[in-house]
């Protein structure tokens, strides 16, 4: 298990080899970052001495010689425009993400997985159809729509109609503790308040997609051998669910709950920037669209270690919820 | 009524009022777009230089209108052909209460090249200078590389920093880093800095000692919200009681809520076309055997009369906008009161298309970038069906800003939509990038990339360029623009862009033209 | 549901049969069926039954824009039913030529992404090893890569097209799939049957394709069916960057965005009606998908 899990960091470093040179490579062929943040009253001159001194004059690949040899002494480089550590930037910034995904993903699992549940072993039921039918809303609608939809109904519409109803904060993370250095939101009310109408934006389509993946599985599970059996030999139907189904849907939902986390660290943009809400997905669009290079780099290998992280995990989940999958590979 | 009626009633509007006096002494300002650092000589940038101008003053500063107006100088007046003589304000104290004298202003100016890294130099704006000469403490000279008419126009932007809090042992003295973490950030200005929580918030406290006009506000912080829809949400919702440029599609719906306030003002920057006249063969025209059509004036004239300016200021940008012919509004330096917009003439357009030798028209690329300007691609697009429907096919090539700067400084656009803000608010500066015949070294016709070129033009310009007399200097600038624009058609003027602040009823905000906001500028309604 | 409890094997059926008529037993997932016929119907048809052609810009006039719906045109030859968005195009009009587009591109983009995702992860989950890690690790640099970032590059590298929105947006959701198939087909492969088909020696592929395949489907599918609409709003997205569909001819997914800064206003037809239609046509597609995966399943035969 060990040998694995180091195997696995080892090809995690390698990824991250392959996709600074990706991301450089790219960068320089979408266009000139100096273009995008000088003033377009300098002169030549002018261009030419910011292009020195962020290094922009030297051929790509001293460029990336150049960034190697920094991030072997555990530099990334200074954002072009900020002036800083690249690094310093993304992680000042990465735990108000982090609390974002795993609040959303808390809440799909512990609504999507019982409803789905539930829809799998009645699917005939009229309470499963509505489940059902309900669950496709939670994907068909766009996730601006519904981000912004809740600000006017909590934030705005609500609060001004009913009288006493509570006001919904709708832009911005709520007070912070400092835990061990690290801003947290959520262990405060007022975070706790913030957190909820973007959390909710999030868990839409996610709490859709594991509705309809438990339902399906589920489906796929009960008419087994070992479900009947198990029936036959007189077990309660909470043992049979809790334990037998349960166990056997939870592939699939692990590896689609592994991925839509990743996904909500790596990208959410579009419900950070409509609740203004300070994460490290807007940090990427906005250094991608500025050319903002140090950063893209550092934030993109950082990703790419997390995915690899975070699907070792997922792997290890598996062999945990079904001893078949063996993880040592069996040909080397 | 009843007595506990009365009673109720008049708790409840003191509760009233003392929520009122409360929120008076803290402002909350959604703002677009976050700065990328708080030292005001890292990088050139808008949202950088509105921020600054909460904690620190320059010289000279600019009205709402961009007319110079004394800052921490009293008075400015050339003392020669290469030499400028500065009487500064006394009696100004620094935020740590040290004072305010000519070493700064020194310390300050000199700073400017030795930061490191700046990805939008401020050496822009000092590169007029040689050296200084410090008179007395309240007196500086500046000796200038040949004549510099606009100095006072480079000293109102660079805020006067303090020599003593910015003392470090790097060349800059304070870094850029420290800056942004607050240590040595103390200016003159009318708010002190408190704290920046990068993509959360930037808090400032008044100034007691400020030396003019004191803010109303006790706190101001400042929040980036940079997605459009959701600033309005967050001004309707409270979380904000300002923002700044609410999105013009919303404008009809704040007009008509009773708990919003709006302030617009026209701004400096013009939105415009230029159209690629380098010579032959065209670009992206495939269908006129090798001829370039907008080599010829009257092409230019054409296509500048099909567009409905006045149809996009309602329709697009639903009147927040001003039909241009010039690229300055009046009366900024060097503009006319009667400076004429092209008449919107379609069937003059048609004419003038059949008799440059076009009765058919031709096929033409618009290029524009996506979310740079105020509804820029809505725009391009608009202009895309005007000049269709007087038979030149027009497809619109929208890209994102990236991708659209380096297609058109690699010149793949026949024509391409933009817009150019003057910082300076006179037209010297707009004429020299966006018209003068490219130069580069010279630093003409930087943005120049339809490669217009006129002597004429570039004659006048040049003279105006060394002219200290500012009438003199004015009325050459103008008669440029004319040449260039309104006879030459150079580039297609468009419309000047109106700012446009909401806010909670019970404030007022005085609209600036460099579209900048400042929390000094915000007054609770008399 | 009281609709037909008969047994099934009444008188003898083919398997087509059997389905449809297994199929029409659901009424939702007629309903559905329909939905989606009709959505198929308007993108196909959208030239003949459409009042205005809105990619014809020249035919636009900016004084009709942002009409109401059921607004004459100010030339009085039309009428808006749907109302006009903010360049003056007919909404209804617009709705049909602009399905064509997110159809098209939802439907051939998730189709590709799942086929070559399904390919990658099976063989990953079958051969282990070297070929899995190396498989896999290629997945986790796709995963991390921005489709904003991709677009980009492939924007300035290829030009524009629907064909480089249709490569971007398999390049971005096949690994999606690629990782989700692995996990199934992990657990498929220790089981017993795959065992059996080693043992009988059968070829590689055939354990993977014709026994492993069929079993790996039905979360497949699911997955499948919800990213359609997460591709259509990523075409919008990448679209609205500048790579792909020119904006003088929006998909469907950019009227919803275009439409997205009217919502506050008023003006609610440019984004309601596109949104509604994209609506239709996911919920058509689900509803019978979901009924159309069950029937298709031996398993779940009565």
């Amino acid at each position: 298990m060990i040998v694995y899990i180091i195997r696995r960091l080892m090809q995690a470093a390698l990824v991250m080899v392959v996709m600074s040179v990706l991301v450089f490579a790219g960068i320089y062929l979408i266009g000139d970052p100096v273009l995008m943040m000088i003033s377009p009253d300098a002169s030549e001159l002018e261009r030419e001495a910011v292009r020195k001194a962020l290094h922009l004059d030297l051929p790509m690949w001293q460029q990336y010689l150049l960034f190697v040899n920094d991030a072997l002494h555990g530099n990334f480089g200074k954002s072009f425009l900020a002036g800083q550590p690249a690094m310093g930037l993304i992680f000042e910034r990465f735990p108000a993400t982090l609390e974002l995904a795993f609040a959303s993903l808390v809440l799909s699992l512990a609504i999507g997985l019982p409803l789905g549940v539930y829809a799998g072993l009645r699917p005939h039921t009229a309470g499963s159809k509505t489940i059902m039918t309900g669950s496709i809303l939670g994907f068909s609608l766009p996730n601006f729509w519904v981000g912004l939809m809740l600000i006017m109904v909590f934030a705005v519409l609500l609060p001004d109609l009913v009288p006493g109803w509570p006001r919904l904060p709708a832009s911005g993370r709520g007070a912070t503790v400092d835990v061990l250095g690290v801003k947290l939101s959520f262990l405060t009310g007022d975070g706790l308040l913030h957190l909820l109408l973007p959390a909710v934006t999030l868990s839409l389509y996610k709490g859709a997609l594991i509705v309809r993946l438990a339902r399906a599985t589920a489906r796929e599970v009960l008419p087994m051998d070992y479900v009947k059996f198990a029936r036959a030999k007189g077990l309660s139907e909470r043992r049979i669910v809790g334990v037998h189904v349960l166990k056997n849907i939870m592939i699939p939902i692990a590896t689609v709950s592994g991925l839509e986390f990743g996904q909500t660290v790596a990208f959410a943009v579009v419900t950070e920037t409509i609740f203004s809400w300070p994460g490290v997905g807007k940090l990427l669009i906005d250094s991608i669209l500025l050319l903002d290079r140090p950063v893209v780099v550092a934030y993109l290998v950082i990703i790419v270690f997390f995915f690899v992280a975070l699907n070792l995990v997922v792997d290890l989940l598996y062999s945990v919820l079904d001893p078949r999958v063996r993880l040592e590979s069996r040909a080397t | 009524m009843s007595r506990i009626g009365k009673l109720a009633a008049a708790a409840a509007s003191a509760l009233v009022l003392m929520s009122l006096s409360a929120q008076a002494q803290e402002l909350k300002i959604g703002i677009k777009t976050e700065p990328s650092s708080l030292d005001p000589q890292f990088h050139t940038l808008n949202p950088n230089i509105q921020v600054a101008q909460h904690f620190f003053d320059a010289l000279v500063l600019q009205d709402e209108n961009l007319k110079t107006k004394p800052g921490l100088a009293l008075s400015w007046k050339p003392v020669g052909d290469t030499v400028w003589e500065i009487k500064l304000r006394p009696n100004v104290k620094f935020h740590d209460g040290s004072d305010f004298t000519a070493e700064d202003v020194v310390f300050t100016y000199e700073r400017v090249p030795k930061v490191p890294n700046s990805p939008g130099p401020y050496t822009i704006y000092t590169r007029a200078m040689k050296s200084f000469e410090i008179v007395d403490p309240l007196t500086l000279r500046i000796h200038t590389n040949g004549p510099a008419p606009l100095l006072p126009l480079d000293l109102a932007a660079l805020p006067i920093l303090s020599k003593k809090a910015m003392a470090g042992p790097a060349a800059e003295g304070k870094t850029s880093a420290e800056l942004n973490a607050g240590n040595g950030l103390v200016g003159t200005g009318p708010f002190k800095f408190v704290e920046w929580q990068r993509g959360s918030r930037i808090v400032g406290e008044r100034n007691d000692t400020y030396w003019g006009e004191k803010p109303a506000w006790k706190t101001v912080i400042l929040r980036p919200l940079s997605n459009n829809t959701a600033r309005v949400a967050a001004l309707l919702s409270g979380d904000v009681d300002l923002i700044e440029d609410p999105p013009t599609t919303d404008l009809a719906k704040l007009k008509n809520d009773p708990k919003v306030h709006l302030d617009r003002a026209v701004s400096n920057r013009i939105i415009y076309i230029h159209l690629d006249q380098h010579g032959e063969p065209p670009i992206a025209i495939p269908d006129t055997n090798g001829k370039n059509p907008l080599m010829d004036k009257r092409v230019r004239e054409a296509l500048s009369i099909a567009i409905d300016r006045k149809g996009i200021a309602d329709k697009i940008m639903e009147g927040v906008a001003v039909p241009a012919g010039d690229l300055l509004p009046y009366p900024m330096g060097g503009t006319r009161k009667d400076t004429p917009v092209d008449p919107y003439d379609q069937a003059k357009a048609k004419k003038l298309l059949a008799e440059a030798g076009y009765p058919n028209g031709f096929s033409i690329t618009l290029g524009t970038p996506n979310g740079r300007y105020i509804n820029d691609l809505k725009i391009a697009q608009a202009v895309a069906a005007m000049w269709s429907r007087v038979g030149v096919k027009t497809e619109v090539d929208a890209a994102a800003p990236p991708v659209f700067f380096k297609n058109r400084d690699s010149f793949k656009y026949s024509a391409y939509l933009a817009g150019w803000g003057a910082s300076t608010g006179e037209l010297s500066n707009a004429l020299k990038a966006l018209l003068a015949t490219p130069d580069r070294p010279k630093g003409m016709g930087t943005t120049n990339s339809g490669r217009h070129s006129n002597k004429a033009m570039d004659a006048k310009l040049e003279e105006a360029l060394v002219t200290v007399d500012d009438a003199k200097r004015e009325a050459l600038l103008a008669e440029a623009s004319k040449i260039a624009i309104q006879e030459g058609h150079g580039l297609i003027p468009i419309h000047f862009e109106l700012s446009v602040w909401a806010m909670k009823k019970g404030l007022t905000y005085k609209g600036r033209a460099d579209q900048n906001t400042l929390a000094q500028g915000v007054k609770p309604a008399q | 549901m009281t609709v037909a409890l008969e047994p099934v094997a009444a008188k003898p059926q083919t398997p087509f049969q059997r389905i449809v008529s297994d199929f029409c037993e659901n009424r939702l997932a007629v309903f559905g069926l329909v939905l989606v016929v009709l959505s198929i119907f308007v993108a196909a048809a959208a030239p003949l039954i459409s009042t205005q052609n809105p990619f014809d810009i020249a035919g636009l006039d900016l004084l009709d824009a942002k009409s109401p719906p059921g607004t004459m045109s100010s030339d009085g030859k039309i009428t808006y039913w749907l109302g006009t968005d903010g360049q003056a195009r007919d909404m209804m009009s617009a709705i049909f030529y602009g399905m064509r587009i997110s159809l098209f591109v939802g439907f051939v983009s998730v189709l590709a992404a799942l086929a070559i995702g399904v390919v990658v992860g099976l063989v990953a989950a079958y051969a282990g090893g070297r070929t899995d890690a190396f498989l896999m690790r290629i997945v986790d640099i796709m995963l991390s890569f921005p489709a904003i970032l991709v677009a980009l590059i492939l924007l300035s590298v290829l030009g524009k097209g629907i064909d480089k929105v249709l490569i971007a947006l398999i390049l971005v959701q096949w690994a999606y799939f690629a990782r989700a198939a692995r996990g199934a087909a992990l657990v498929e492969r220790n089981k017993e049957y795959v065992e059996a088909a080693t043992c009988l020696a059968l070829p590689p592929w055939r354990i993977v394709f014709r026994h492993m395949l069929p079993n790996c489907m039905p979360s497949l599918i699911v997955i499948a069916t919800i990213t359609l609409a997460r591709a259509i709003a990523l075409e919008a997205t990448l679209s609205f960057l500048g790579v792909g569909v020119p904006v003088t001819q929006p998909s469907l997914g950019m009227l919803i965005s275009n439409g997205f800064e009217f919502l506050l206003s008023g003006s609610y037809w440019i984004s309601f009606f596109p949104g509604v239609a994209l609506a239709i046509a996911i919920i058509g597609i689900n509803l019978a998908g979901d009924h159309l995966r069950d029937v298709l399943n031996p398993r779940n035969l009565r």
